[in-house]
């Protein structure tokens, strides 16, 4: 890993508890490329994690970090921000985390438009507790609790948080790593709810059970399957089927939350000196 | 440069055995990772990329470091 990289770590711990091949790592490494590009202060930065996969990753980032409760990184992250607006949090989660466990957090959190970047690490299945299907599990894809096949269909996050009214949705994936880490950094400097849908892989959980192939075989599937947003406006929804869009997918303005709670207790300490 | 490996971490994915445009690394018995031919290298910086281990560091130098 680059010198830059390793000074951001907390190398003590590596190797990482993730399987091999899984594209956590790589979220991971974007993350960190993105927080050194823009020479953030470890203690000025907080990473906030929830549970599964994808929350270890705040255990091996030297920053001040908090693995809280599932699906509730959100929660504890708008408590920080609040408490110390000037301080950077970022959010790490997974696709169960961020939309089942706490998917009333994540819309809330993105209608509030309160300034956290989210990063939540798309691969589509609970892999820690054994592969069971997430909300963002494709439809037609097998897991271990859709055995003859997921008849579900997934939420596209990105437009979960639009409607919500997230001011920053991006998407990057593990095989686009540069891209990914270049959302990140516009996330972060975005002022409002960021939301990085970073498309990654589970050999173990999801690739085994779909025969994907290897890890390398499934970061093909991404570069084969990934359209940029310039692209995909040129191409038909049926052309578009079974394809991701990756790039910047939204941006807007809206007020801040912190900002609008500092005008609030601005005001309620002028009623009291009346 | 210089190819800095950093075994220990290596899991044995194939990731940057595959993505290696000059085919310098392969897995050993135990499937952990090595280069067979360190001259080879172009240096492209694509397994540091994508190894989701970070096993790969590119540093000033030359040849390769194993640990």
């Amino acid at each position: 890993m680059e010198q830059s990289v390793e000074k951001l770590l907390r190398t003590k711990h590596l190797a990482h508890i993730w399987c091999p091949g899984c594209g956590n790592g790589t979220v991971l490494a974007a993350t960190v490329r993105a927080i050194e590009h823009l020479g953030l202060d470890q203690d000025k930065t907080v990473i906030v994690s929830g549970i599964g996969c994808s929350s270890r990753a705040s255990g091996y980032m030297n920053f001040d970090t908090l693995h809280t409760a599932h699906g509730r990184a959100l929660t504890f992250a708008t408590g920080i921000k609040l408490a110390r607006p000037e301080l950077t949090v970022i959010v790490l989660t997974g696709d169960g985390d961020a939309t089942a466990i706490g998917g009333n957090h994540f819309i809330h959190a993105a209608r509030r438009n309160i300034d956290l970047t989210t990063i939540v690490f798309n691969n589509g299945i609970y892999g820690m507790t054994g592969g069971q299907y997430s909300p963002l599990t494709p439809t037609g894809s097998y897991a271990s609790t859709a055995p003859y096949g997921h008849i579900e269909r997934p939420f596209d996050i990105a437009k979960l948080a639009i409607a919500a009214g997230a001011t920053y949705v991006a998407r990057g994936s593990a095989y686009h790593t540069k891209m990914l880490a270049d959302v990140i950094i516009k996330g972060i400097e975005h002022t409002g709810f960021s939301v990085i849908d970073a498309v990654t892989q589970c050999p173990t959980s999801f690739g085994r059970k779909n025969k994907m192939g290897a890890p390398a075989a499934m970061l093909e599937w991404q570069r084969d399957n990934a359209v940029t947003v310039e692209a995909a406006a040129k191409l038909t929804p049926e052309q578009l089927a079974g394809k991701f869009i990756i790039g910047e997918l939204h941006r807007s303005e809206a007020p801040e939350y912190v900002a609008e709670y500092d005008k609030v207790i601005a005001r309620a300490q002028k009623g009291a000196k009346k | 440069m210089a190819l800095e490996i950093k075994k220990e971490w290596c899991k044995g994915c194939g990731i940057c055995v595959h993505f290696c445009p000059k085919k310098v690394l392969v897995l050993d018995e135990l499937g952990k990772i090595f280069t067979r031919d360190i001259d080879k290298c172009v240096e492209c910086g694509l397994c540091e990329l994508r190894c989701p281990d970070f096993c790969f560091t590119l540093r000033k130098g030359k040849g390769e470091k194993v640990s």
